[in-house]
């Protein structure tokens, strides 16, 4: 076989105006590569799975182990000696542990704030008169009533055994169930957090990591598009991943599982996005570094697991060591569940969102500007 | 006029690996050009540096006039790029896919559309990219490189892995293309190709260019050697060997390979003679020389694909 094709190049045949026949049609590159992204994610079954519903399952099974713990405990900080307490001793001592959480404390004003923001429900002393001062809040009246009953209880019989008589009548007080101890009311602020920097960490790594290893981000680069455009209609597709988890999340804890909102829990709204931003760009750092899919979902998986359990995503930190406490909170999803929860169930307003906002947005910068540095186009 | 794309000196080096070496080339308006070489010879790198996704580390380079590197925006519109790969948005039908990338240079559905029709996937746009099969996706694939009517196209082993038929439904695309008058500069491990598709064909190995010509020009510098092949099993390879050396033939090369007995000689007249007083000339082909022979000729060494 000879070659048959002509030796001298053909000249350049004239070149009709092809694109401009028909009219321009206006198209928008911000919106076509939004609505791409949000279709691709629609139709991954697998990605639906793992950001809409498989937190549901978490709510679905935590809310459900949760409700079988009764738990009777009332919360109260005592602070300096209260001797009506410390001198019950033996069998009485640990029917009064079965009721009361006492913790020990000397700063009362501090204890006072807390027993206001609700992390105790009431503060206990003694003065040098004997009188015992009761502070609680009047937050939920049922328990409320039912610590009073108890304190009261405990003064009558240390009253009467101070008389030196047998007692005419018994009062045997028993726990009584405070309906706002709930766990609904604390595990969908934190799980809801875990969702959000799950979807929000793992479609930016890997979106980023996918994109360079089929090249179509040297097609985006090829053309003439903005990186503005690009990141920000990636923005809107994880904004409207996060929010419609917070929709989700919120309908289904009231209607399912008796989450009681509080006032301003809108607030939920602006927290969650700035929120996002924060957890996209951890995403966006993973992607920068990691090379496969398989890495960035590991780095993400890495990141986002531990600072789930050390942001009180899926049980409260009070318990937990000093140090691990101050390791929480550098994590930008901590301020988000406690910004949550006291916007959500506690009555928190505007003060208490906004300087977590803030924080996650300055979070965001930061991580930014450095992925800014180590991305890359191109695997080589 | 300004040339399409002129190249001088581009050096690039990975590591240990001098992937480009010296390569210096010039592609005229309207030219179908294309890069030959066997796998790692340097091409693909030399295309991304003259697409400017890669910046070389000697050399210097313009399209249309204007440099690639650092990214131009001035000159992406004038520029359509289809990869090697299938670079798709995941989960996206064919007529999505298109628009999508369509509206990035400002062109509306309406001509994407059109675009798919004419690279005959109308009755496919309504499938998603992960299940079109390999001629499909390359079709599709190109289609997104030419939705914004640019004037000069890169095509890097657009017919790798297609079956002949697919080949050669996107040889009559390609020939179409440029015969709109837009530049195409096509890389290629094909030798068939090349002679088929390319105006000019610069042959390349190791990262430089060892020659540069329209095809035929270079198979007929190259001495005329002359392929000849007769079905197996009529004459023994001994027999052959013997006979033809002492009717005086030249003999390149003779080989076997159970099917067919090939003979490369430079004067065929005794062979074909050998043969016919033989009555070996069962299945018999006569061949000229091919870009192959060109590969072997420049490099001393057959062409692997």
């Amino acid at each position: 076989m000879t070659a048959t094709t002509p030796t001298t190049p053909k000249a350049p045949a004239p070149r009709g105006t092809s694109a401009d026949a028909g009219g321009r049609e206006r198209v928008s590159a911000f919106w076509s590569l939004s609505r791409a992204m949000l279709l691709g994610m629609k139709r991954d079954r697998t990605a639906t799975f793992f950001i809409l519903l498989f937190p549901l399952v978490f709510l679905v099974f935590f809310g459900g182990v949760s409700k079988g713990d009764h738990s009777p405990h009332a919360k109260v900080a005592q602070v300096g000696a209260v001797k009506l307490f410390d001198s019950i001793q033996g069998p009485d001592r640990a029917g009064l542990d079965k009721v009361l959480t006492i913790t020990h404390t000397d700063d009362e004003a501090a204890t006072l704030e807390k027993v206001r923001k609700g992390d105790f429900d009431a503060l206990i002393k003694q003065g040098a008169d004997g009188k015992v001062e009761l502070r609680f809040t009047a937050a939920d009246q049922v328990r409320a009533g039912a610590l009073q009953g108890i304190l009261n209880s405990v003064v009558q019989e240390a009253n009467q055994a101070a008389t030196g008589q047998k007692p005419a009548y018994v009062l045997d007080s028993q726990q009584v169930e405070d309906k706002s101890l709930k766990p609904i009311q604390f595990l969908t602020p934190g799980l809801l957090g875990w969702a959000v920097a799950t979807g929000a960490v793992f479609g930016a790594a890997l979106t980023l990591v996918n994109w360079r290893k089929s090249k179509v981000l040297r097609r985006l680069r090829l053309a003439p598009i903005s990186a503005g455009t690009v990141v920000s209609s990636r923005i809107l597709v994880s904004l409207v991943t996060a929010l419609l988890q917070t929709t989700v999340f919120v309908v289904v804890a009231t209607s399912f599982f008796g989450l009681k909102l509080t006032g301003n829990w809108w607030l939920i709204i602006p927290l969650v996005a700035c929120a996002t931003l924060a957890f996209m760009s951890i995403g966006l750092l993973a992607g920068s570094v990691a090379k496969t899919e398989e890495a960035a979902s590991g780095i993400s998986q890495v990141i986002v697991l531990p600072m789930s359990f050390l942001s009180g995503s899926f049980f409260p930190m009070d318990g937990a060591p000093g140090w691990l406490k101050t390791v929480s909170e550098f994590m930008p999803l901590h301020y988000l569940v406690s910004s949550a929860q006291s916007v959500l169930t506690r009555g928190g307003g505007v003060m208490d969102a906004l300087p977590t906002m803030g924080g996650l947005l300055l979070f965001a910068a930061v991580l930014t500007g450095i992925s800014w540095k180590l991305f890359k186009w191109e695997d080589a | 006029m300004t040339a399409a794309i002129s190249a001088d000196g581009i050096r690039q080096r990975y590591g240990d690996v001098q992937a480009v070496d010296g390569v210096s080339l010039t592609v005229e308006a309207g030219e179908f050009y294309g890069i030959l070489g066997p796998n790692g010879a340097g091409k693909t790198t030399t295309m991304e540096i003259l697409e400017g996704v890669r910046k070389p580390d000697e050399g210097r380079i313009e399209l249309l006039g204007m440099a690639p590197w650092p990214r131009n925006p001035k000159l992406l519109p004038r520029i359509g790029v289809q990869f090697q790969a299938s670079a798709f948005f995941r989960k996206l039908t064919a007529r999505e896919t298109i628009r999508t990338f369509a509206s990035f240079y400002g062109v509306g559905p309406k001509r994407a559309d059109a675009m798919l029709e004419r690279v005959g996937l109308a009755d496919k746009s309504e499938t998603l990219t992960d299940q079109m099969s390999g001629g499909q996706a390359q079709r599709l694939s190109i289609a997104c490189a030419l939705a914004h009517d640019p004037e000069l196209v890169f095509l890097d082993e657009p017919t790798t892995g297609l079956d002949p038929q697919a080949r050669r439904n996107l040889w009559d695309l390609l020939r179409d293309i440029n015969a709109e008058g837009r530049t195409v500069v096509l890389t290629t491990h094909y030798l068939d190709e090349a002679e088929v598709l390319c105006d000019r064909v610069s042959i390349m190995d190791h990262g430089k260019i060892l020659h540069t010509g329209a095809p035929a020009a270079l198979i007929r510098e190259i001495d005329d050697t002359v392929r000849i092949s007769v079905a197996s099993g009529q004459l023994s390879l001994e027999r052959a060997r013997e006979l033809l050396t002492a009717a005086g033939a030249d003999l390149a090369t003779l080989e076997d390979d159970t099917v067919t007995l090939s003979v490369s000689t430079r004067l065929p007249a005794p062979v074909l003679s050998v043969l016919a007083e033989q009555n070996a000339l069962r299945g018999l082909e006569v061949r000229g020389a091919t870009l192959e022979d060109v590969f072997l000729q420049l490099t001393g060494r057959e062409f692997r694909a």
